[in-house]
């Protein structure tokens, strides 16, 4: 039997476990008196949640020596990508019942539907091309194309904040849970700049 | 008391449905009028009220009010939480007795009154109104209230007062969420003159027919049906008249998203929110969002000579 890691296991659980309180509650009766938004606001928090994780796997090698993340970040991405695919569905379908005017209307009239729908689309590739197969056959491109992935974050974090009422660069208003966010991402990419070499030389000299 | 000569007669409550009220009253031992005793037992069984005929009642137009649960377990009140069913929890043992409400500013007879003695000066009525959140979401409500015109003619404002500003109550140590930096609290809110006179302006002292429960703005909340929510400040401590266009706490934080009018307008969008249907909670379809909320036909003749698009 393969055995599985820790790491592997908490990925799993938590990706599926997630699903699962979601359709529970809603069979329970548990979600508000408003349900389409609560399953709209979970799943986009998973989604979000999942591809911060993910962003946070690489670091955890360049700073603490610790290769397993890299090997579990696909499986966050495409954790991500999924529960970014329940919320544009639940968008489309249940929230707006495949009105597809009314939809386009939305997404661009409104810019942080625009930012969310942009951010999705330019997931789909990523998600597409993450198998070895792709890998093989893209080469350089490959990582090019996976590289977006540094634009696509701040934007999802930008629909997050533009979602809630409150002014994200003045602080004001409905955005600590999205201003945490931007900055652990911040923290996350400036972990991938130059920076991080100063970090290492600092922090490990006997590396 | 005067009546507005342009309430439709649809708004009227039919009598089997106020009789079939007043049975309920009578069956659950509230005593018309006796609202102080209802305020002794604020304990009383939400499930009751539930149950209670006035959930059948509808509209206007005719849609059904929303539950009591979910009138009282879906709430936006960011002075607790920002969690919509997060409130009720922790509002639940809110001090609202002893309430006083200071009524001054330009006004001729400034008076401090406990809430008992507004209960006493104003005859409570019911009014069943849509409510439109910014969010884009509404319900139906079933408030007890006296219109904010009786208690402003009472204090008799002076010749320069021109709008009224609200303020809620701060207490941090009951309400968690005025401890977040992120807002200027206390949170005000703010009326034109005409619009707080006009008969649909409501201060609510309770719902289907009981107390407002804390989570509802209780003991003292305004409702402007016409504007988006955030307009109908909770748990109001002081109404001040005023010269100049009073800040609103909403316009503080977003002034290009949250408009000191705010009247509910489907032609004029939110920034980051459709204003053009909404979600009435209860149903899964949108439906659209009618202009000033549906009540176009008492209150749009306040602003007739007013650009919307830029007044919002």
């Amino acid at each position: 039997m393969k055995k599985y890691t820790p790491l592997q296991i908490i990925v799993h659980l938590y990706a599926w476990s997630a699903l699962a309180l979601l359709i529970w509650d809603a069979f329970s009766g548990r979600l508000s008196p408003n349900p389409i938004q609560d399953f709209e606001q979970r799943t986009g928090r998973h989604a979000v949640t999942l591809l911060v994780l993910s962003l946070a796997c690489t670091p955890m090698h360049t700073f603490f020596r610790w290769s397993e993340p890299l090997k579990r970040r696909r499986a966050l991405g495409l954790y991500a990508l999924m529960y970014a695919s329940i919320h544009v569905l639940i968008f489309v379908d249940l929230d707006y019942g495949l009105a597809w005017s009314l939809i386009a209307q939305t997404v661009f009239e409104k810019p942080y539907i625009l930012v969310g729908a942009l951010s999705f689309l330019l997931m789909i590739p990523l998600g597409v091309t993450s198998f070895d197969v792709w890998k093989i056959r893209l080469k350089k491109t490959w990582k090019r194309i996976h590289q977006t992935v540094y634009f696509i974050a701040p934007l999802v974090i930008l629909h997050f904040a533009w979602s809630k009422k409150g002014a994200l660069f003045s602080l004001q208003g409905d955005v600590l849970r999205p201003f945490l966010y931007a900055l652990v991402l911040a923290l996350l990419l400036l972990a991938r700049t130059p920076l991080k070499k100063i970090v290492r030389r600092t922090n490990s000299p006997a590396d | 008391m005067r009546y507005p000569s342009n309430i439709p007669s649809s708004e009227i409550t039919p009598k089997d449905v106020y009789l079939s009220r007043r049975d309920f009253i009578k069956a659950s031992g509230l005593v018309a009028g006796s609202m102080a005793l209802a305020a002794c037992a604020p304990d009383a069984p939400a499930t009751e009220i539930a149950a209670a005929p006035t959930s059948s009642a509808t509209d206007e137009l005719g849609d059904l009010v929303n539950s009591y649960e979910d009138i009282t377990n879906y709430n936006n009140y960011y002075e607790f939480t920002t969690d919509k069913q997060g409130v009720a929890g922790l509002a639940k043992d809110f001090t609202t007795a002893p309430w006083t409400v200071e009524v001054g500013g330009l006004v001729q007879n400034p008076k401090t009154f406990g809430i008992e003695d507004l209960l006493k000066l104003f005859p409570v009525e019911e009014r069943i109104y849509r409510l439109r959140c910014v969010e884009a979401w509404s319900m139906v409500i079933p408030w007890n209230g006296f219109p904010l015109a009786s208690l402003l003619e009472a204090v008799a404002p002076t010749s320069d007062a021109k709008y009224v500003r609200f303020e809620s109550v701060y207490r941090p140590q009951e309400m968690p969420g005025q401890d977040s930096p992120f807002y200027p609290w206390p949170y005000q809110e703010g009326l034109r003159l005409d619009e707080a006179m006009n008969d649909l302006t409501l201060l609510a002292t309770g719902l289907y027919g009981e107390m407002t429960l804390p989570q509802n703005g209780a003991p003292l909340r305004l409702v402007v049906p016409w504007k988006y929510g955030f307009k109908s400040i909770k748990s109001i401590v002081k109404i001040e008249l005023v010269a100049e266009q009073p800040k609103t706490l909403w316009s503080e934080i977003q002034s290009n998203e949250y408009g000191f009018y705010a009247n509910v307008n489907p032609a004029v969008n939110h920034p980051r929110w459709s204003q053009a249907s909404e979600r009435r909670i209860g149903e899964l379809t949108r439906r659209p969002t009618l202009p000033f909320n549906g009540y176009a036909e008492q209150v749009a003749g306040l602003y007739k000579d007013m650009d919307l698009s830029v007044y919002f």
